[in-house]
């Protein structure tokens, strides 16, 4: 793999402030549209967006083209495999606070609310005839009467399906190191395509949720903690679909040996992260 | 010397100049230095609101400004100060420090490196945009408490995006420095060769990334409470504004020890080199800050101790609180053990940690007194936690950045600074911070509560003093300004290892440091001589 010592690159590069004007143009946009001014803000928010885009292009192809041209040795690899374990760390903590406020409703404000504890009074004075339930849209029936999302329709289907791109995904990794192209392509586009129905299914999921069953990011706390764990989650599958995309692009051009494919893993990686939470999701959102 | 033959750097010492060098370097020193700036000029911008505040509060009644603009000055004076002087400047000597130390090239990721900075000062115009929008800037306090935080006018969302900024910086800032240390040492420094700045950073990096996520998350949840309806923090909706404490201080309390553990590491490479003896328990060092980093994410709920919580939880976080005493006792006792019948010599960096050893603990002594709930019920939103914590973070973080940048600023720019007029900014600081801090704890005591813009007119004379005192800690800061600027220009030139008693890769290396240094990797003889063990 390319030199023995590490690769610094001692020149300079335009792409980060790039994201910088990129990432900043985008939320402020985004505040000035949530403040009530919507021209302004929507395009701020898309030149953000393309911007953004555009940095990620350039950073990543430059990457790519530096990894190609044998300029990474073993060492930065580990620096790589290193950076990404922990950036799969931080988002395993980004979903924890969401997993958290769940738990928490669960466990503590609607018992507490219900008139469970010690020296609660919101029950007593608020809203004796509020009974502990899950799911819940709180003692004000916040969001109106709604129906709740079932377990065994689409979430246990898509748990199958994201637990099949987890096997193919496997599969493929395997073909890789085999040096078998065919199958490797094969494998992660099954992966791929398999990702793109699960999203599919997600949003007709939120489309059924809306239409039907009356249940919104605004029915209290079960409507905002499913939308946000749902959503967040669904959010992740898409880049990480993006992503499984991009390497099947890099697969067809040839891009990797058996030996030295980071790239294939780190997103491999990603993916079976995202595989993980949906199995919290399906339990504690769906199921129990 | 080590490998860094001046002949081989030459070469390298071409880079783009002017603003083009700044924006784009992919230099761990280049990136250090923007680092070091950007938290000096936000020390002072969270320092000018800090007057304010103590303007505000000399006399009682309401003097110089409204009391929404008084809560703006206090949150603003924190948000700042936290994540725009103190972490910022610690990333900053990470940047400078761990890669000389350890004898590697760079950071372990370059390019990644430049973003973790120029995120920042994106997000702090955002965040001191908010001063002139409608509403005025976020008064809630730093903790942005549900409900209060949600009826912030148009600043609301800028917060809440800034913060998501300052968190992707922070996130990848503490990969980055996790990475190099764990992947660039040069060959024969072991882990527990490493110097404590480099490990006090490991631990604190691993606390980054785990909650800085989850303050995001945090923020997020306001921001959907406030603009799309969702009940996370409404008790009508079945949810808690409890709840939003509870994951604030889930991050919060591993916070504070982001903002300390890096100082704790800068202690024990000063207070070794002006005693002229190795570190007093190397590896218990080592154990105590890994200690402190666990203890830090089961202790969150002593800032809310009068929020309502079960007795079991109540006396769960005062004990596991009160057991952070033990490794903090073990440093500290390990600073002393250090000097302990040392050649001991005072420069100014010395003298800032003498006196980091002495008001940190005095600051620790406070916070194990909050600790205690049944006394917390008296204490707690009074001033006496305000004194408690500017005794952490003022003589605690900020002493130990301003010890690190006197003892390694001759290694920076290859000159001295002026020792009288360093001393001058040693005892005026120290001086004038006790007396704006330390009357706190007094009126703290006696029931004045914290973010009020008008008290009690038995408060008055302890709020006149604090005031003079901490006008005279702003101004202070001035000479430090001006001793740099100074030393940067006309200081006398310094020496490869500057400091008699100071060992470590990072003092083999010339003064200035060369643009590139250890692009190949010491010989690790050096690393066991200037090593700990």
């Amino acid at each position: 793999m390319g030199q023995s010592s590490y690769y610094v690159p001692h020149d300079t590069s335009w792409w980060p402030i790039i994201g910088s004007v990129g990432l900043t143009s985008l939320v402020v946009g985004a505040s000035i549209l949530l403040n009530g001014s919507g021209g302004l803000g929507q395009f701020m928010m898309l030149a953000g967006f393309v911007v953004t885009i555009f940095m990620m292009f350039g950073w990543f192809g430059l990457v790519i083209s530096e990894s190609m041209a044998g300029k990474y040795s073993a060492q930065v690899d580990i620096s790589f495999r290193w950076s990404m374990s922990w950036f799969i760390f931080s988002e395993v903590m980004f979903f924890a606070a969401f997993f958290g406020a769940l738990f928490y409703a669960r466990m503590y404000s609607l018992p507490w609310l219900g008139g469970e504890g010690s020296g609660v009074m919101t029950n007593e004075v608020l809203w004796p005839t509020f009974e502990t339930v899950w799911p819940s849209n709180g003692p004000a029936e916040i969001g109106g009467d709604y129906k709740v999302m079932g377990a065994w329709g689409i979430p246990a289907l898509n748990t199958a399906i994201l637990l099949t791109s987890g096997i193919t995904i496997t599969w493929a990794h395997h073909a890789l190191k085999a040096n078998h192209r065919g199958q490797l392509i094969m494998g992660l586009f099954l992966t791929v395509l398999l990702g793109a129905v699960f999203v599919g299914f997600q949003a007709y999921e939120y489309i059924h949720a809306y239409n039907d069953l009356n249940l919104k990011m605004t029915t209290g706390i079960y409507g905002s903690t499913f939308f946000m764990l749902t959503g967040f989650h669904g959010f992740h599958v898409t880049m990480g679909a993006i992503m499984l995309a991009v390497i099947l692009v890099r697969c067809m051009k040839g891009h990797f040996t058996p030996e030295n494919h980071f790239a294939f893993e780190a997103v491999a990686w990603y993916w079976h992260f995202v595989d993980v939470v949906w199995l919290g999701l399906f339990i504690f959102v769906y199921w129990l | 010397m080590s490998t860094a033959a001046p002949a081989e750097h030459d070469h390298h010492e071409e880079h783009a100049t002017g603003l083009t060098r700044w924006l784009t370097t992919t230099n761990h020193k280049d990136i250090g230095t923007l680092y070091l700036w950007f938290s000096f000029i936000m020390f002072f911008v969270g320092g000018f609101m800090a007057l304010i505040i103590r303007a505000e509060l000399f006399q009682p009644g309401l003097q110089i400004v409204d009391p929404q603009f008084f809560n703006s000055m206090t949150t603003m004076h924190a948000l700042i100060m936290i994540f725009g002087a103190v972490m910022p400047a610690f990333v900053g000597l990470a940047n400078w420090m761990i890669p000389m130390m350890l004898g590697a090239p760079d950071m372990a990721l370059p390019r990644m490196n430049n973003w973790s900075f120029w995120i920042l000062p994106f997000a702090f115009a955002m965040l001191l945009g908010t001063l002139f929008m409608d509403g005025g800037a976020p008064a809630a306090g730093w903790t942005m408490y549900a409900p209060l935080v949600l009826q912030t006018g148009d600043a609301f969302p800028f917060m809440i995006f800034s913060i998501h900024l300052m968190g992707i910086s922070s996130v990848m800032g503490a990969i980055n420095i996790v990475a190099t240390i764990l992947n660039m040492r040069a060959p024969g420094m072991t882990l527990l060769r490493m110097p404590l700045f480099v490990w006090t950073w490991l631990i604190t990096a691993y606390l980054l990334i785990a909650v800085m996520p989850v303050l995001a998350g945090a923020v997020t949840m306001l921001l959907t409470d406030k603009f799309f309806g969702t009940s996370f923090f409404n008790a009508a909706g079945g949810g808690d504004p409890v709840m939003f404490q509870h994951i604030f201080w889930f991050f919060g309390h591993p916070e504070v020890y982001i903002l300390i553990l890096p100082a704790f590491g800068i202690m024990s490479q000063i207070i070794p080199t002006f005693a002229r003896k190795p570190l007093f328990g190397y590896a218990s060092m080592v154990y105590a800050s890994a200690s402190i980093a666990f203890l830090s994410f089961i202790v969150w709920a002593h800032h809310m101790f009068t929020v309502g919580m079960p007795l079991a939880g109540q006396l769960f976080f005062m004990f596991a609180t009160m057991l952070i005493a033990v490794p903090t006792g073990v440093k500290v006792f390990n600073w002393v053990a250090t000097m302990w019948r040392g050649a001991m010599t005072f420069e100014t960096p010395m003298l800032f940690a003498i006196s980091f050893v002495i008001l940190f603990t005095i600051g620790g002594f406070s916070g194990l007194m909050l600790a205690i709930t049944p006394a917390d019920f008296q204490y707690h939103d009074s001033y006496f936690v305000v004194a408690h914590f500017h005794y952490v973070l003022v003589p605690g973080a900020i002493f130990a950045i301003i010890a690190g940048v006197y003892y390694w600023l001759p290694k920076w720019t290859g000159r001295m600074y002026s020792e009288p007029l360093g001393k001058l900014h040693f005892w005026t600081s120290m001086i004038f911070m006790n007396i704006t801090f330390f009357p706190m704890h007094f009126v703290g005591l006696a029931g004045m509560p914290r973010r009020i813009p008008d008290y009690a007119v038995q408060f008055a004379d302890f709020n006149m003093i604090a005031s003079i005192g901490a006008f005279g800690f702003g101004f202070s800061q001035l000479i430090f300004l001006y001793i740099v600027l100074r030393a940067i220009r006309t200081g006398e030139p310094a020496t490869a290892q500057v400091w008699e008693g100071a060992h470590g890769l990072e003092w083999t290396l010339p003064s200035p440091a060369p643009y590139h240094t250890f692009d190949t990797p010491p010989d690790p003889q050096l690393i066991v001589k200037e090593g700990h063990s």
